[in-house]
């Protein structure tokens, strides 16, 4: 097992490599390839009324100049040891991990990073239990009233669930619950500005409902068809029959056995939302990494995108390697292969 | 095949209360789109303690649906069943489901066919027997476990206290369905249903498995229904025999009788298609020609007769009228139309002599 988990962390750090290697080639070498010089990349980072031989002296100081792999190797030893800036007035230091410095706004990009982790992480945390809870279950009292009203109508409101758009269900729920009614926090609601855990609950009700029916929606199909499939296996019979409550029948052996492929796409999806969840925090106004990367994009600011690409791989990898190794918890009959 | 050794009831003197499991004018149907499925069509016999019942027949005659409704596992919803059912004089057809849950597992006990499904993937053999235990006897989890250990040494696994934390993938054919038995003798039912106990299993562990039932039945004197389409399987067990053809029975005897002076035709199939050491090697097994019945649209009259040789010499009568099943000679009964003469004339030239 420890040679496992060993042989998968190399594998994982290799795969960082790569995804690394290759977003840095589609922001610095995609251009080059396209046609833009050197200067074309240095121009962005200049006054408007800079001239050619400043932006050029920009472009060697940047080191946009030099090959893209040198340009890369810099970079890949910024993340080991740490980096030296000069962006012209004062050499600024971007100590090891270093994920990269924003010419524009003058600052390294960890940083911010970790500034704005704990919002995505506020928001996952409870959208997470919430869409996972309330999916489950759904699900699970669907498959064991299949064919009724009850079923048919939770499988429409899924449905509506997994077509909707954010932007369109948390503008809806925002006018509503918030500006009509009152009940909930209004949009740009900080949850690190909370006073008290309640408070934070409070300010996040809203994004974690709007993007907890999003996922819900499809884990309550999932655990459905999964119950489906496992009621009607033998063993459940065998449960029945030696007298166990139908309750336990259902969670212990029928539930107990559909979750297993629930667990996986769970760690997938909350992988995924950890390197910011896009549309909600946009349509929310929650300053966290979604809303960071769709700001840098919008200002062309490359090396914050690629710092955020590059954390949003590693939640992803390492949501991947703990699926795997619950997965051996999960199912016995792994362990043994 | 002899049926000789000494009965531990004495079949001819039922207890003043009735017998121990009696099953009377059973009927299960199941509604469906294309019509009512009569998968089980008023089906009586009865079994003492300490003795085994064997019901045979083909696949779809009904066999399995007995024994679920019996146990009370058909879903709510799926099947119309009527008739009598009483387990030590209480009737469960129509008891609540609850009254039936507190007697699964507790006074009747099931075998399934293929443990490997029928045993939960993600716990260990231990967990499930100790669940099982725990479900009718409030005890810790540490005498639930200590009696785990004791039923899979009982049932013959080495090294129980070892194999007790296994999971079923890790345990081989043979011992699954051990550990199945000893799961359902945990709680010491009354009454066990083996369906299809050995089907699943290879050729060399299925007398061992047999074995071990008839020992287990003599220790717990608990009732054995066994149910199975091999005749090979209730030679070796059973005290007596229903043969079951689409949903109804249409010969019951002791085995003995079954085996010896046969008066089915279908009977006569069956024994005619079971593959014998004792025959000589030129000879083909006899299948018996067609299909089973469809159990929504069953043959008119003798539901056999489309497959039945001599349908012809009941002048007719098999194709309109449905036989009753009466006792022919004491504790020998059968459904069908061929008159005593032609049926002793049938057995003694056709058939004996081929089998």
């Amino acid at each position: 097992m420890l040679t496992y988990i060993i042989r998968r962390l190399i594998g994982a750090v290799i795969l960082l490599f790569i995804v690394s290697a290759v977003v840095f080639s589609i922001f610095f070498l995609v251009p080059r390839i396209g046609g833009a010089t050197p200067d074309d990349l240095a121009s962005r980072y200049v006054g408007k009324s800079a001239g050619v031989e400043q932006i050029h002296q920009t472009a060697v100081k940047l080191g946009f100049t030099d090959p893209i792999y040198v340009q890369y190797g810099r970079f890949a030893k910024g993340i080991v040891v740490g980096q030296d800036y000069n962006y012209g007035p004062a050499v600024e230091h971007c100590p090891a991990p270093c994920l990269g410095y924003s010419f524009i706004t003058q600052n390294p990009v960890l940083p911010d990073l970790l500034d704005r982790l704990p919002v995505t992480l506020s928001l996952a945390a409870g959208a997470s239990v919430l869409w996972l809870v309330g999916g489950v279950a759904t699900g699970v009292i669907s498959a064991l009233k299949r064919g009724s009203f009850l079923d048919r109508s939770s499988m429409g409101v899924a449905l509506a669930g997994v077509s909707l758009p954010i932007f369109f269900t948390g503008l809806l729920s925002l006018s509503i619950f918030s500006y009509g009614l009152g009940w909930t926090a209004p949009g740009g609601a900080n949850p690190m500005d909370a006073t008290s855990p309640l408070d934070w609950a409070y300010r996040m009700l809203l994004p974690w409902i709007t993007l907890a029916f999003l996922f819900a929606a499809s884990y309550a199909r999932l655990t459905r068809a999964g119950m489906l499939e496992t009621m009607n296996e033998d063993y459940i019979r065998t449960a029945r029959a030696k007298g166990l409550r139908e309750r336990d029948v259902v969670i212990r052996h029928g539930l107990r056995a559909a979750l297993t492929p629930i667990l996986t796409i769970f760690g997938l999806d909350l992988g995924l939302l950890l390197g910011g969840a896009i549309l909600t925090e946009t349509t929310f106004s929650l300053p966290g990494l979604g809303q960071y990367a769709v700001q840098a994009i919008t200002n062309n600011d490359l090396p914050k995108v690629l710092g955020v690409t590059l954390l949003g791989a590693v939640f992803i990898i390492f949501a991947n390697l703990i699926v795997d190794l619950l997965y051996a918890v999960v199912d016995p009959r792994v362990r043994t292969k | 095949m002899s049926t000789d050794a000494a009965p531990i009831v004495d079949r001819s003197a039922p207890s003043p209360a009735g017998p121990f499991l009696q099953v009377k004018d059973l009927r299960v149907h199941f509604p469906t789109d294309d019509g009512v499925v009569k998968s089980v069509d008023g089906l009586s016999f009865s079994v003492e303690r300490g003795q085994t019942l064997g019901i045979v027949g083909e696949s779809g005659s009904g066999k399995s649906v007995t024994s679920l409704s019996i146990m009370g596992l058909h879903p709510p919803g799926t099947a119309e069943i009527s008739g009598q059912v009483v387990l030590n004089g209480d009737n469960l057809v129509g008891a609540s489901a609850e009254h039936i849950r507190r007697l699964r597992g507790k006074d009747m006990a099931m075998i399934f066919q293929d443990p490997l499904s029928a045993m939960h993937p993600y716990y260990t053999v231990g967990h499930q027997i100790i669940e099982a235990y725990r479900i009718h006897n409030r005890v810790s989890k540490q005498v639930a476990r200590k009696h785990a250990i004791d039923m899979l040494d009982r049932v013959g696994i080495p090294q129980p206290k070892s194999r007790v934390d296994d999971y079923p993938h890790q345990f081989s054919g043979g011992m699954r369905q051990r550990a199945m038995i000893a799961m359902a003798l945990s709680c010491d039912p009354e009454l066990l249903i083996a369906d299809e106990p050995t089907t699943a299993l290879d050729v060399t562990v299925q007398a061992q498995i047999l074995d071990l039932i008839r020992d287990l039945q003599q220790e717990f004197n608990s009732a054995v229904i066994i149910i199975t389409h091999d005749l090979g399987v209730v030679a070796e067990l059973a005290d007596d025999i229903l043969v079951m053809y689409a949903g109804r029975s249409v010969e019951y005897a002791s085995a003995h009788e079954i085996f010896t002076a046969p008066l089915h035709p279908y009977t006569w199939g069956l024994l005619g298609s079971m593959p014998r050491l004792d025959r000589e090697r030129t000879e083909r097994l006899k299948p018996i020609q067609g299909a089973p019945p469809s159990l929504i649209n069953v043959p008119t009259g003798c539901p056999f007769h489309p497959r039945c040789t001599y349908a012809e010499l009941t002048a007719g009568a098999s194709e309109t009228e449905r036989p009753e099943l009466v006792e022919i000679s004491p504790r020998h009964h059968v459904a069908c139309h061929l008159s005593a003469p032609d049926r002793q004339r049938v057995w003694e030239n056709d058939i004996k002599p081929s089998l």
